[in-house]
């Protein structure tokens, strides 16, 4: 008879069982945050197709200081987002070669992170100018 | 009292198949010495205090890949991970994790072996030579583009590491997917067609969410995740470029 009954241990809560898997769940779950802000964008714009009292309504209920708050939440969860996007990038594309040398996975994130910032601001100073 | 005679707690997840219905734990007091590693510690409770203790080893300087296991809940190489940086705490080690266990530490790598043998990890010559061409000859830097995959050691600390793994058994995983692109991306290999209906198939590498702990762990600097991610592209190009050239499916 085979005396073999190897034990199949659960995944139960395997999330909480390391803290690199935790950190896994709180940067995925700081997506929500992402597909929550651009629903509120998104749902802006079908207000300003709407016509100018839908757009004005759209804006006074962003004054709403329960929509600011969100609004700070979603800042920090998507600048979190954002590192750890471009965190995670070297591991998931292609060697970059450069002048015969393999970039390092510090100069891919670096570079992310300064694209991300740089396309942020030059949106902020575009939007600031408009609105001028 | 002299260096040699300090004493550390090692707590070991044991399994009997023939006593046991789970697995439960043991705690042994173990005398070290600073250049301890965790496997001599474990060999120490073999040879002195519970010679019914099973594990796997062999070579002892992180080479051969056997002695896996989880050590504080991280998956480790036993033989080069020390007790000294524990020590004044009790170390835990387990059998690796998201494998079923056979008894004690060892654990059941059936299903590895089995992914192994289906990527085909050898070299499928593109054009097969005769003895009187002379060797295949390659550039540095096609060799780059493959060195590194090629350090894998199949010691499955990536997979104990891989979530995805874990939840569903099935997955090619990250070392089967790692070793299956040091042959694809090797200037000599000719078998890639035939590796791509793994990659893109259920059990492929779209089973991945790009966790990356199978990288933080490897002790070779393997990088798997990069292997596994690098092909979610190889297998988004297969699936639109065959309505341009029609070749190969998925399994």
């Amino acid at each position: 008879m085979n005396k073999r009954r190897p034990y199949v241990r659960s995944m139960d809560g395997w999330w909480k069982k390391n803290p690199f898997f935790v950190e896994y769940m709180i940067h995925e779950g700081t997506a929500l945050f992402v597909a929550a802000y651009a629903g509120i964008l998104l749902f802006g714009l079908l207000r300003l197709a709407q016509g100018e009292a839908a757009w004005n309504a759209w804006l006074s209920a962003m004054k709403n200081p329960w929509y600011i708050g969100f609004q700070v939440l979603a800042l920090i969860a998507l600048t979190y987002h954002t590192y750890t996007w471009f965190k995670i990038m070297p591991r998931t594309m292609p060697p970059v070669v450069v002048g015969g040398q393999r970039l390092s996975a510090w100069a891919i994130t670096g570079s992310g992170l300064a694209v991300a910032a740089a396309a942020c601001l030059g949106l902020l100073a575009l939007v600031w100018g408009m609105a001028r | 009292m002299s260096e040699s005679q300090k004493t550390i707690e090692i707590e070991v997840l044991r399994y009997h198949p023939e006593k046991d219905k789970e697995p439960h734990k043991q705690v042994f007091e173990v005398p070290f010495t600073d250049d301890m590693s965790v496997l001599q510690g474990v060999q120490y409770i073999k040879d002195y205090l519970d010679g019914s203790l099973s594990f796997r080893w062999s070579c002892r300087m992180a080479i051969c890949g056997s002695c896996g296991m989880m050590i504080n809940g991280e998956p480790s190489l036993s033989c080069q991970t020390f007790l000294r940086d524990f020590y004044p705490a009790r170390v835990r080690v387990e059998a690796l994790s998201h494998f079923p266990i056979e008894r004690d530490l060892v654990v059941n790598i059936e299903g590895f072996i089995e992914k192994l043998e289906s990527i085909q990890p050898y070299i499928i010559p593109k054009e097969p030579r005769t003895l009187a061409q002379g060797e295949y000859l390659q550039t540095p830097e096609q060799l780059n583009a493959y060195e590194q995959f090629s350090s894998c050691i199949n010691c499955l600390l990536c997979y104990a590491a891989c979530p995805q793994f874990g939840l569903n058994p099935s997955f090619i995983g990250p070392a089967a997917t790692a070793l299956l692109h040091r042959y694809n991306v090797d200037s000599r290999d000719g078998g890639k067609a035939e590796r791509m209906e793994l990659v893109n198939s259920e059990e492929g590498v779209f089973n991945c969410t790009a966790v990356g702990y199978c990288s933080e762990v490897c002790p070779k600097q393997v990088d798997p995740a990069n292997a596994v991610n690098q092909n979610k592209t190889n297998s988004a190009a297969d699936y639109f470029l065959r309505f341009l050239t029609p070749k190969g499916g998925a399994k």
